[in-house]
Order: C-alpha cells, then structure tokens, then sequence
C-alpha cells in the first residue's frame, strides 16, 4: 500500500484554477521529484498536502489515514477530524524554500522546540537526538549559534534537522535550493542524497534537473495544474515523447 | 528667584513626584496588557467586534488626551446629577451613583480611567503592527512542527513582537511621562500643577525650567532603561 495516496486534488485560487485532477501515489522509500514551470502549480501542491492550504476536492490519504475525501452527493469536500489531521501532520515533515527558521531560538533550540514541546520528550534526550542530527548535517559545534549568523545552506540544513527531529514518515521539500547560490546548493543536495540512501521517503519540488534525475527515483512533471508526464528519470529525461516535457527539459540541457 | 528659592521649590515639587510617578506607573501597568487585549479585539474574526475596537481606537486617537480626562471626570457627577432629575435607574445608573465623586481617590481614579483608555489605543496598534511584521513562514513552521495555536503565538511570535516594538514602545512611554503634566486640567497635584502655583508665589518662570528637568530626567532614565532591554534582545537578528 502506497504511504501517500493522492486521488483528484482541485484546488483554485478565486476562479484561478491552480490545481485540476491530479492524482499519484508515493510508495515507502521512494524519491519523487516534482519538477515544471513556475506557476505549475507544484508548490500548491506541496502546500495542499500538508494541510498549508485546503484543497477544492479529491481525495488523500496518508499511511493508511484519510486525510479528505470529496462528499460526491454534495459536491463539498470533507476533512478528517483535527485529531486526525494533527496526527496526519506529525508523519509530514516539510522543507522550506526560505527555511523558516525562528530566529530567537540557536540551532539547537530550533531543533528540540517541537520535540519538548509537542511530543512531551525530555529535553535531555532531544537534545542529544539533536546533535546527532547536527552531526549527519555537518553542523557539529553551530549548536549555539543563531540563525542570524549561519550561511544560507547551514540554516537549510538546520531545517532540515528540525524536520527530521520529528521522525516524520515522509519530507517535503519545496524547492529548498531556490535561495541558495550553486556552492550552497551542492550541501543541500548531498544531505538530501544521504537521506535517499537512508530510505527516507521524500517529495521533492526542484528547478534542479540534474539533481532531480540523479536522486528521485521517479519524477513527475507538472504544467498548468495537470500532470504532463511521470516516469522514471531515464524515462522523463532521456526519452520523453512529450512535446511539453521536451520544451521544457530543452532549456535545462547545456 | 535666589538659591534658596530654588531649593525650596525643589523641594516642593520632589513631594509631588510621587502623584505623577504613581499616574505614570499606574497607566504603564493597566494600559500595555489593555493594549494586547485591544489588539486581539481589532483581530477578531467577528466583524463587529473588530469594527467597534476601531471606532475605539479612532475616537482615543483622534481626540486630545486632556479632553478625555475632562470628560471622564466630570462625566460621574454629571451622569449622577441627571438620573436623580429624571428618576433613571438601572445597572449602570446604579454603578454610576455607587460611585463616590467626594472620596480621595476618585480624581485619582478618573485619571487613571483617561490614560489608560487612551495608551491602551496607542500600544495596541504598535502591537498589531508588530504582530503583522512577523513574515507567515513563521506560523506555517510552527504549524508543520504540530505547535498548536497558542503554543506558536507564546513562543514563536510573542518573542519575536517584543523585539520588534520596543523603540515604538519607548516613544511611547517617553511621551506618557510628559503627558502626566495635563493631569494638572483637573488640578491633579503633580509636578506642573505645582511648578504652575510657586510661578505665581515667585513671579518667576523658573519653578517652570525646575519641572522641565524632572521630566528631562525622569525620560533621560527611560531612556536608558530601554536601551539596555534593547540591547538584550539584539542576541539575534532577523
């Protein structure tokens, strides 16, 4: 059974059809990548999902929970309860493209915050979770630092710890390289590479087509709302029949 | 005026300081957690409410601060004066006429009524300008980590909202310590009320320059006192 079911989703913005009819699965262990033109539509997606924005109609369902289902008879979609969706949202862990970090906490604070407070763990034991987190991410000794006075690739890394810091079932990443420069980018990238091989489940939306077929196990191309084309890289990248899909990988081939 | 005059008058108005640190202190108390309570109000998701915290705001900005204390003060005794005319009673009438206009206190606490009234306005929109400039990533963050509301508002963007209103803040507890001086409309015996009368004791204009530098130095302190909380949330920057 897939761990992530998405069946439909709809989802428009006043009269302004973002999202229509798009369904996948993601199995456990996979990495998808989500890849398209800005304005596709991917990052909507992403935020449908973990419940940032609330989808027009379709239907969800993660590790076996549904999140929402549309009431055919109505035509009016309905949500899980909140202590379903609570529970839903703590098997999701989501990247942001600017990080997001709170300011007013040093890494480590930033990293046990959810931990302590939200899962009730000893602050001991999150603590020490925490710096080994820090020490995959190649952040040994920023424990004290603020964000402030961390490098744009060292903050992404800490949010990324922070996710995991809640051993979620599956990570989001929306576009979580957009605000780096290319030498930032290749830490993130390694870091997401290792979690790849960890088997971490992961969806990824990405401008970065190399990484995208060099780390996702199966990739989706999105435009204007729809699904174009998903494959496997070798299939979307190197052998496309899709028109769209062509046009847009073009751009990318040097 | 000679040294000894000035020392006496000194004097005199180092008596009084303590009536216009008390409406200072007393208005700082009550109006900074009213203006948190006002700025909930104006954020209120039931339209009325936020629409009748706007008037509020409005009318407490829009109007001088010495009229307010005008009004509220003598609004008791007035409001008392016409429900004995017209034979009104009722909850308020009755919470009016309860009221004791004879007592010490009362002046006190009208004035304390006005001020607070009117900061409570002012602080709560230096408190929803601060919660506004908090970018939505934040809240989004502390939701995806499973933060519940209040958890995210208490440690996430409370802290944040404290540093960023702090100089705005300032301006305004700097300008409260000066406006306490309009207390003397009502013959509040504080410092400019009491510099006004040994002006006319010593036909002399410097019990005026003997109250403006209590007010220089009471603002000189405040002054330094935010600087130093300044400084102790500048351990990050955003």
């Amino acid at each position: 059974m897939a761990i992530l079911e998405i069946r439909n989703i709809a989802k428009s913005f006043d009269g302004n059809q973002v999202l229509r009819d798009i369904s996948f699965d993601v199995e456990q262990g996979q990495v998808v990548a989500v890849i398209g033109p800005s304005g596709s539509g991917k990052s909507t997606l992403l935020r449908c999902i973990n419940q940032l924005e609330k989808a027009d109609g379709g239907e969800m369902t993660v590790d076996g929970t549904k999140m929402f289902h549309t009431d055919e008879a109505k035509n009016k979609i309905v949500y899980a309860s909140k202590q379903e969706l609570r529970d839903i949202r703590m098997k999701i862990g989501l990247v942001f493209q600017n990080f997001n970090l709170f300011p007013h906490f040093n890494v480590l604070h930033n990293i046990t915050e959810a931990p302590v407070h939200v899962l009730k763990k000893p602050k001991q034991e999150a603590e020490n979770e925490a710096r080994e987190l820090l020490a995959k991410m190649g952040l040994e000794g920023k424990e004290k630092a603020y964000p402030c006075e961390l490098s744009g690739g060292q903050q992404q890394r800490v949010s990324i710890a922070r996710a995991l810091a809640l051993k979620p079932k599956i990570l989001f990443f929306d576009e979580p390289t957009s605000a780096l420069d290319p030498e930032l980018t290749g830490e993130i990238l390694k870091v997401i590479k290792e979690l790849a091989k960890e088997k971490m489940t992961m969806v990824i939306v990405t401008h970065e087509m190399a990484f995208a077929r060099d780390v996702a196990n199966h990739v989706i191309f999105m435009d204007e709302g729809v699904i174009v084309e998903e494959g496997t890289p070798d299939e979307v990248f190197g052998n496309t029949h899709n028109e769209r899909t062509k046009q847009f990988l073009s751009r990318f081939k040097q | 005026m000679d040294l000894e005059a000035v020392k006496k008058v000194t004097g005199i108005l180092l008596d009084y300081l303590p009536n216009t640190l008390k409406l200072f202190a007393v208005t700082l108390l009550f109006a900074i957690p009213a203006g948190m309570l006002v700025t909930m109000l104006k954020k209120c998701r039931f339209k009325p409410v936020a629409w009748l915290t706007n008037f509020y705001i409005l009318v407490m900005r829009g109007t001088p601060l010495m009229l307010q204390i005008i009004a509220i003060y003598y609004a008791v005794p007035m409001l008392k004066a016409n429900f004995a005319n017209d034979g009104t009673t009722g909850l308020f009438a009755s919470f009016i006429n309860n009221i004791d206009t004879r007592s010490d206190s009362y002046m006190f606490t009208a004035l304390c009524v006005a001020f607070v009234l009117n900061y409570a306005a002012y602080f709560a929109e230096i408190f929803r300008g601060g919660v506004d400039s908090i970018p939505r990533g934040q809240y989004e963050a502390a939701s995806m980590l499973g933060m519940t509301k209040m958890q995210t508002f208490l440690r996430i963007i409370l802290p944040q909202v404290t540093k960023r209103v702090i100089p705005a803040t300032a301006n305004e507890v700097i300008t409260l310590v000066k406006d306490t001086s309009l207390a003397n409309v009502i013959a509040y015996a504080e410092i400019t009320m009491k510099a006004k009368q040994q002006m006319n004791t010593y036909s002399s204009i410097i019990p005026l320059f003997i109250a403006g530098l209590f007010y220089f130095v009471l603002n000189a302190i405040v002054t330094i006192l935010f600087s130093v909380i300044e400084k102790k949330f500048n351990y990050y920057k955003t």
